[in-house]
């Protein structure tokens, strides 16, 4: 009996897992119903390519097993992947120029940690070029439009918008901005992202989704486009903290193809969800209340705090010394070690090649052509700090900031703490064209509450905590102890049935 | 610390990206906007502070020393913008 498509959609991941292991659906409608409303939001350019294919070729082997009792952690679940991942024989360009054409001949760890489970791949997801961005709009394939409608929008007006240039819709954040715009406009039931600086959180923060940077070393980086292998890290966007709890549980894991990879097993961290929050000690840091804050967000941090607090926790006020230091610390390590992943884009052996007069040119010529305008700014940057005369000054200093940082942390959960809950962004979402044009920085700032638990190795999760005055989506962050995602999941889960459950844009796109 | 124009030219050469006139100001404005951005940093004490190698605590994991891999040629040619024979093909390299 065929349900509804729109219905179809509307369940959260875990409803669908037990909807189809009930065999009320199959995965096969499920995930027509998904490729629809895909085709139906080219708009929106969440996805740069689609498997359509491939993905009812896997639904149809997932509905075999299910009706064999043979069902995976993920049987039949139809999600979307980061275009950063490498997906076998599927377009995997980290949505740059330089890497045209690409096509890997192997897949990720994580990736294929989900097929190992059963889901099933709808296609690669839009981000910024080389996850360098906040925004999405660095994207070789263009930015992103949030599925939240912008303050005082008409549905007109925002057509228009779609159809034009996108300039004053919303950008769903970034360099995630494909998969939280696809979660939250209902086009996947779930997302594997990536974080470096605030690529998962700050994402889920502006489209009312949730995202969590699992500790450095949780999952596996084998197959994905590096950016700053010290801070990279996989995890998933999904619509509620249940469903992104079900995904980290398969995308998590030892891998012998990554050094950095921590040979610890993998929690059922499903099961930390709903769990009491009693007796739980959470911080609130007092650095990261900043002069000028948007009283709204300060308003939300408070809110979260007593709902914490009327669940059972203990609410106490931490220090965090060199929070201020993270950012500027952030700004000299991730592109200093970007200037050396990026140097194999070469024009030799995959992607853009352009031609040259010898060896050199042609290696001058691929990459100014390929690269876009904030890569190169950062390769720059990054090539200038490791450089001869400067690299005691800038790069071993930040390095050791980045000790002091994480410094700061141990000491805060040594007393007790078990986590810290701060905001996830200084506003909520902005607009398309609005910022970053005049000054690079100005993007930059919109990381200043992320970028110390990647400095710091430590895991985050952002927790949708409802609606702005203004209507658009406002998340809270929890910080917590390395490989305590377990404790987070339980938090985040607080905090959104605190705030009345997650709230879905409706449709004006289509 | 800000750079001029002639480190500008010198950190492109180096990040082998090739810039035009027209571009080098730009640039210019662009990087010193970061670096004065980041110049709080220097102001920090740092002394007796080790800078950190490892995020986790973790050992290099070790393994048997054999060949588990290659013989794959052709995949490892399959991207390529130019190749022949079994090799990549680029400008001459060597004078």
């Amino acid at each position: 009996m065929a349900t509804d498509s729109t219905e179809l959609t509307s369940l959260t991941l875990a409803e669908s897992r037990d909807a189809l292991r009930s065999r009320r659906i199959s995965s096969v409608e499920l995930t027509e119903a998904h490729l629809r409303a895909i085709e139906r939001a080219k708009g929106l350019n969440a996805f740069v390519a689609t498997t359509p294919e491939r993905a009812l070729e896997m639904a149809r082997a997932s509905d075999a097993r299910l009706a064999a009792g043979a069902a995976g952690p993920l049987e039949g679940l139809p999600v979307g992947v980061k275009d950063l991942y490498a997906t076998k024989g599927v377009h995997t360009q980290a949505c740059s120029h330089i890497l045209d054409r690409f096509t890997p001949p192997y897949e990720s760890t994580v990736t294929a940690h989900l097929w190992r489970d059963g889901a099933a791949m709808l296609g690669k997801l839009n981000m910024d070029e080389f996850a360098m961005g906040s925004s999405n709009e660095t994207s070789y394939y263009g930015p992103v439009a949030s599925p939240w409608l912008p303050p005082n929008w008409s549905v007109e007006q925002a057509r228009a918008a779609l159809a034009g240039d996108k300039r004053g819709l919303l950008t769903p954040g970034g360099s995630s901005g494909g998969s939280a715009a696809a979660v939250a406009a209902r086009l996947c039931l779930a997302a594997t992202a990536s974080d470096t600086g605030g690529s998962i959180r700050q994402p889920a923060a502006f489209t009312g989704t949730a995202g969590i940077k699992p500790t450095y070393g949780r999952c596996s980086r084998y197959g994905m486009v590096a950016f700053a292998s010290s801070l990279d890290q996989a995890g998933p966007l999904a619509r509620t903290v249940r469903d992104c709890a079900i995904m980290l549980r398969s995308m998590a894991g030892a891998d012998p193809k990554d050094s950095t990879c921590a040979d610890a097993p993998v929690p059922d961290y499903e099961a930390a969800v709903g769990r009491s929050v009693k007796g739980l000690t959470i911080g609130i840091p007092r650095e990261y209340r900043l002069d000028g804050m948007n009283a709204e967000i300060e308003a939300l941090w408070r809110r979260g705090a007593d709902w914490l607090r009327a669940a059972g926790a203990r609410i106490v006020d931490v220090s965090l010394p060199n929070t201020r230091h993270a950012l500027p610390a952030y700004y000299i390590v991730a592109p200093a070690e970007a200037s050396s992943n990026l140097a194999r884009y070469d024009g030799v052996r995959y992607g853009l090649r352009e031609p040259g007069a010898d060896i050199v040119e042609l290696y001058e010529n691929t990459r100014a052509k390929g690269f876009g305008a904030e890569v190169r700014r950062r390769l720059m940057i990054g090539t200038y700090v490791l450089s001869a005369g400067y690299y005691d000054a800038y790069y071993v200093r930040a390095q050791k900031i980045r000790t002091l940082i994480k410094r700061d942390f141990e000491t805060v959960f040594a007393a007790g703490v078990d986590a810290i809950l701060t905001p996830a962004t200084p506003s909520p979402a902005f607009g398309i064209g609005e910022k970053g044009s005049a000054d690079p920085v100005e993007m930059y700032l919109n990381d200043v509450f992320t970028v110390t638990v990647n400095m710091a190795g430590l895991p985050g999760l952002v927790a949708s905590a409802g609606l702005s005055a203004e209507g658009l989506p406002l998340g809270l962050q929890v910080i917590g102890r390395p490989f305590d995602e377990e404790t987070l999941f339980t938090l985040g889960h607080a905090i959104e049935q605190s705030a009345g459950g997650a709230a879905w844009p409706k449709a004006w796109w289509e | 610390m800000a750079v001029d124009q002639a480190a500008v030219r010198r950190i492109a050469h180096l990040a082998r990206i090739a810039v035009t006139d027209a571009e080098v100001p730009h640039l210019q404005d662009e990087i010193n906007a970061i670096l004065a951005f980041v110049e709080a940093l220097s102001a920090v004490d740092v002394s007796g502070v080790e800078p950190m190698t490892s995020v986790i605590p973790m050992r290099l994991p070790m393994r048997e020393d054999e060949v588990t891999d290659g013989e794959i040629e052709p995949a490892i040619l399959a991207n390529a913008p130019l190749a022949e024979d079994g090799f990549f093909l680029v400008p001459k390299v060597i004078e």
